[in-house]
């Protein structure tokens, strides 16, 4: 259910940025959703529809780019997709990454050196891209 | 357009309903700092007043041992609800981490504190008190960047070794303005009083002292056994300073 959570904050946020913009309807929001985080779309897509009603975004298009991650081991350099060592991990696991995407460090290591100590290059979380 | 961050925007929000917010802090560690926050947690609320504890020692917590908890998992609710044990609100980044090192650098720490506020919806509160880590880096430094209501309560030990980074912490914390509370001086060793001089001529509130008591850590997670113990009557001293 953090999907719930970050839905608040991007009508939140959008509604600021239409303002700033002096928008009087949102025709389009676009998103982008990093892989790492999780969300289950359909359930961000009702949360975010739910809390936009009543407001200037209530009809507006909101269009997801999921975009993929990719780590980066600080030690040996090795780059790898998140996709490759994500389907290791429990529930548990996926859940606690799910609320906290930085305790992808506990539960994932470099495959090449099993360092724990690797950057999130992309894909980490939820972004507002445009307010049209 | 740059991509925008749509947690920021909601953490005032999570925190409305909380009427001070009490980050306790020292810039040194192993001066006492979760142990102040847990007293001061506990105590608070056997005044009946509603008290969250946030701990904020991303590599190093430590409270869920003093309030003997690391197994249960915040309720899910649009979110996430705090721990409730013992009436006190709890949120700690253990119950994410299986207690397991959790490393990270830079800006991982930010994203990390950013989600724990934007994920907790905390109960009305009379206080939130935060345990904060040692040393001024990020979560600080976003914790004054993001929050703009915050009361800092200061606490060091005895010795010039600690308040010599101490007092660096305060004097940062004045220069940008933000309310300091006053300073505890913890586990009291001899009868020197230079750390009440070191507040005088900083300009801050010296509350007050806490012994040292041999035998502390027997205490812990045993709630009645806390809330009788020496220690505990000693820091309501320090309680009645603010509530
Ligand atoms: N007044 C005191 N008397 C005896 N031991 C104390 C006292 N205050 C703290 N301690 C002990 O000192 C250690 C460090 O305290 P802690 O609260 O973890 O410090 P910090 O959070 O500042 O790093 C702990 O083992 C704690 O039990
Ligand atoms: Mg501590
Ligand atoms: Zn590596």
């Amino acid at each position: 259910m953090h999907e719930w959570a970050l839905a608040e904050g991007v009508v939140n946020t959008a509604l600021e940025i239409a303002q700033n913009k002096n928008l009087r309807r949102v025709k389009t929001i676009l998103l982008k959703v990093g892989e790492i985080q999780q969300i289950d779309l359909e359930v961000f897509d009702f949360a975010l529809k739910e809390l936009s009603k009543d407001t200037i975004l209530e009809k507006a298009e909101i269009k997801y780019e999921n975009f993929p991650a990719y780590l980066s081991c600080n030690v040996c350099g090795y780059k790898w997709s998140f996709y490759e060592t994500f389907n290791k991990l429990n529930e548990e696991e996926k859940e606690a990454i799910h609320f906290v995407p930085e305790t992808i460090h506990v539960y994932i290591k470099c495959p090449k050196c099993g360092s724990h100590d690797f950057e999130i290059t992309e894909g980490r979380g939820v972004f507002i891209e445009d307010v049209l | 357009m740059k991509l925008i961050d749509p947690r920021l925007s909601i953490i005032e929000k999570r925190l409305e309903n909380i009427k001070r917010i009490i980050p306790v802090a020292s810039g040194k560690g192993g001066v006492g700092k979760s142990t102040v926050s847990a007293f001061l947690a506990l105590l608070l609320k056997e005044k009946n007043y509603k008290v969250g504890l946030l701990d904020l020692d991303l590599y190093g917590p430590s409270l869920h041992i003093f309030l003997n908890n690391s197994h249960s998992f915040p309720k899910e609710e649009y979110g996430l609800i705090p721990v409730n044990i013992n009436n006190i609100d709890f949120m700690s980044i253990i119950y994410f981490t299986q207690n397991k090192p959790l490393i990270m650098r830079g800006k991982e720490l930010t994203d990390t504190l950013i989600e724990i506020f934007t994920i907790t919806r905390w109960n009305p509160l009379d206080f939130l008190i935060i345990d904060m880590p040692p040393g001024m880096g990020e979560i600080l430094l976003d914790l004054i960047r993001l929050i703009n209501r915050l009361e800092f309560l200061i606490v060091t030990n005895s010795t010039r070794i600690a308040m010599e980074t101490v007092e660096k912490l305060i004097n940062f914390l004045k220069e940008q303005n933000i309310p300091i509370l006053g300073l505890i001086e913890n586990m009291k060793i001899g009868d020197q009083d230079f750390v009440r001089e070191k507040c005088n001529s900083l300009g801050i509130p010296y509350i007050g002292n806490i012994s040292f008591y041999d035998n502390l850590e027997n205490y812990y997670g045993n709630y009645n056994e806390i809330i009788n113990s020496p220690i505990s009557k000693e820091i309501s001293q320090i309680v009645n300073f603010f509530a």
